[in-house]
């Protein structure tokens, strides 16, 4: 093994060290910037899949990651919802500047909504992937943690808060619940405590 | 110039053996009409028999019981032929027909790239044994003679005209492939090519005409040869015809990997890759069944592509025993290799969007993509298209300083729960008077006792009988 592979693993958060190393910036900050100072690399985790756990819907979650969703589909990077609960209600979206054009949606019944993901992760084409999904195994996360690292695209599973009893392969874990985010699980850094979280409406 | 010949002197033969299974049976190429069906190529097997080519049917069914027989298609030896041009296309851009069994290619320009000649040779001769034909080959700086040495003498290279002539000598006038008039010269004690040469060629003229003398010429390189250039064709197709009927999709996997490794190295001659292509089984009745595959991206890898279509086999069931199967190519896409951008590591290929959302399309069902699309219909539910990604319908809706959900209920339902408090509103909404279905509303924004942020709407004037109708997700 040489220095270059040792270097990757503590650039990856594979060794833990006790005490937080500085890493390089993220290039997908999320826009909030509360939340990007208890990540530790200042963004959201790249090519890997990140759970976002509800209490209930309607809360702020979409509006997490729409920053995020904007700066890609701005860049000309297309994203893709898989199974959305609602319709997007376009309007809204553009008013935080997601480029319509840029986003697919892919109506599935949810047998297939981790087939479809995968697919999407692993073709390279999108950069950012969002999955609704009520009840997913650790072997169907595995797969979507390992597709989002193949195609190098952000994975985002939106999930109902109960799963957060079971143990996940995810690099991040966000609880959501009104008025504020728990970093539940997060590759490299303790969890810290709670973060308030009140987007605006517009 | 230096021209090889391939010379394919069992070429009928192992284009039907090449597609099955090694048989050890004795097996025999018959054509001819009925009545008098003759024998048109044999096996070994059959050869250590007794069989020979030409002979009647009958005498050898006589000879040899379990004799296996197939009728002669000469389409089929074209096809094959073509097949073995676009493979040598690989090699050469100049590659020239000589039908039925023949083709030269001009070599000389490729030995920069190749390799001196014996490595190129041998490249080929791997390359046609790995085809699965019998072959022979000589290289002359025409094509004409290096047919006639590949003929004469499996091997022999000439590489200059000086070399020609020396090489020329030895071969038997009757091997030289001369025309007809000129099957007398035995006869007059002129066996071998050096005495034909050495012979006053005006003399000659007058004695035998002039076809002779153009062949002689021809056979030193003083005159084009009239052979037909291979252009390669824009689509590829293999037709397989089955001895028996096949009822499983198994029986088909070894005639599919020779097909589909005949389409890749096709694909790779041209330069190209192959991303979709069919799958065609005719049955005793019509219609035929037809199964279409695709690949996420342009492949010419014979395993890569016998994987897939194993895969997309293994699905499928077949309802009639299959006669016959074929496989075709339309679309050859240039091959890109992946990764590109050395910078960035998701390369952002418009096919691989392509193929991605054809995959999602064959498994899920055409409506199952769509794009998203603003439409500036003020009415909440007719303001996003789900579309289809068509281009133009992107329309930038007026940005309304009203806050809006980011999902919408496809259905406004009733608000199950009084909010506990309300956050924006009223916004009155009066519009759609012009096409019948009117909307007279007042929205607000709640928020819902356990904290959610909903989008409401009551009866203008009132604030109650609230209808559910987004989520401030």
């Amino acid at each position: 093994m040489n220095a270059v592979t040792l270097d990757a693993l503590m650039r990856d958060r594979r060794v833990w060290r006790g005490r937080p190393a500085e890493l390089p910036p993220s290039p997908a900050p999320s826009g909030w910037p509360r939340l990007d100072v208890a990540l530790p690399a200042h963004g959201w985790p790249e090519a890997a899949l990140s759970e976002i756990l509800l209490s209930t819907e309607g809360i702020g979650e979409l509006r997490l990651v729409l920053p995020l969703l904007a700066r890609l589909t701005q860049e000309g990077q297309r994203i893709v919802l898989v199974a959305p609960p609602h319709r997007a209600h376009a309007p809204a979206w553009q008013a935080v500047g997601v480029a319509l054009e840029r986003v697919t949606v892919v109506v599935t019944p949810s047998a297939q909504v981790a087939w479809a993901m995968e697919q999407c992760l692993r073709s390279g084409a999108c950069a950012a992937v969002l999955g609704w999904l009520e009840r997913a195994d650790d072997r169907t996360l595995r797969r979507l943690q390992i597709a989002a690292g193949a195609g190098s695209a952000i994975a985002f599973l939106f999930r109902p808060r109960g799963a957060l009893a079971n143990a996940s392969p995810a690099a991040l874990r966000v609880e959501v619940t009104p008025g504020q985010l728990q970093i539940r699980k997060c590759r490299g850094r303790v969890p810290s405590a709670a973060i308030p979280f009140a987007p605006p409406l517009t | 110039m230096l021209w090889a010949c391939v010379l394919l002197p069992s070429l009928a033969l192992d284009g039907v053996l090449r597609g099955q299974p090694p048989l050890m049976q004795p097996f025999a190429l018959v054509h001819g009409s009925a009545q008098r069906r003759t024998l048109m190529a044999v096996n070994a097997a059959a050869r250590a028999r007794g069989l020979r080519p030409g002979q009647r049917l009958a005498e050898a069914q006589a000879l040899c019981g379990e004799l296996l027989t197939q009728p002669f298609d000469s389409r089929q030896r074209e096809r094959d032929l073509e097949l073995i041009a676009a493979w040598a296309y690989r090699y050469s851009a100049d590659v020239l027909l000589d039908p039925p069994h023949a083709l030269a290619l001009e070599v000389g320009r490729s030995l920069r790239l190749f390799g001196p000649w014996p490595r190129l040779a041998a490249e080929l001769r791997a390359g046609l044994a790995a085809l699965g034909f019998h072959h022979r080959l000589a290289a002359a700086p025409n094509p004409c003679a290096a047919r006639v040495l590949a003929r004469a003498r499996d091997g022999a290279t000439a590489a200059d005209d000086r070399q020609l002539r020396q090489l020329l000598r030895d071969v038997p006038v009757a091997r030289a492939g001369l025309p007809r008039e000129a099957a007398a010269l035995p006869g007059m004690g002129i066996r071998f090519m050096g005495q034909l040469l050495d012979l006053p060629r005006a003399a000659l003229e007058r004695r035998f005409g002039p076809l002779l003398s153009r062949r002689i010429d021809a056979l030193l390189g003083a005159r084009p040869t009239g052979l037909r250039r291979y252009e390669p064709p824009e689509h590829f197709e293999a037709r397989f015809e089955l001895a028996t009927e096949i009822h499983g999709v198994q029986a088909l996997l070894f005639p599919l990997r020779r097909m589909l490794a005949d389409l890749a190295t096709f694909a790779a001659a041209r330069g190209c890759g192959v991303q979709r292509f069919t799958l065609r089984f005719t049955h005793a009745q019509p219609p035929a069944t037809e199964l279409a595959v695709g690949l996420l991206s342009p492949e010419h890898r014979a395993a890569a592509l016998f994987e897939v279509a194993r895969l997309r086999l293994e699905n499928f069931s077949l309802d009639q025993p299959v006669l016959e199967f074929a496989v075709r190519a339309d679309a050859l896409r240039p091959y890109t290799p992946p990764g590109t951008d050395l910078w960035d590591a998701r390369s952002a290929n418009p096919l691989q969007w392509e193929e991605l959302v054809n995959r999602l399309r064959a498994r899920l069902g055409e409506g199952a993509v769509h794009g998203l699309a603003a439409d500036p219909d003020p009415r909440p539910e007719r303001a996003s298209l789900p579309d289809t990604a068509d281009a133009d319908t992107a329309v930038a809706a007026p940005a309304s300083p009203a806050p809006r959900p980011t999902w919408l209920l496809p259905q406004p339902v009733p608000l199950s729960r009084p909010p506990a408090r309300i956050l924006a509103g009223p916004e009155r909404l009066e519009t759609g008077w012009w096409d019948g279905g009117d909307v007279r509303r007042d929205y607000y924004v709640v928020e819902l006792p356990d904290g959610q942020r909903a989008w409401v709407y009551a009866p203008p004037g009132r604030r109650d009988g609230f209808m559910l109708h987004g989520w401030f997700a």
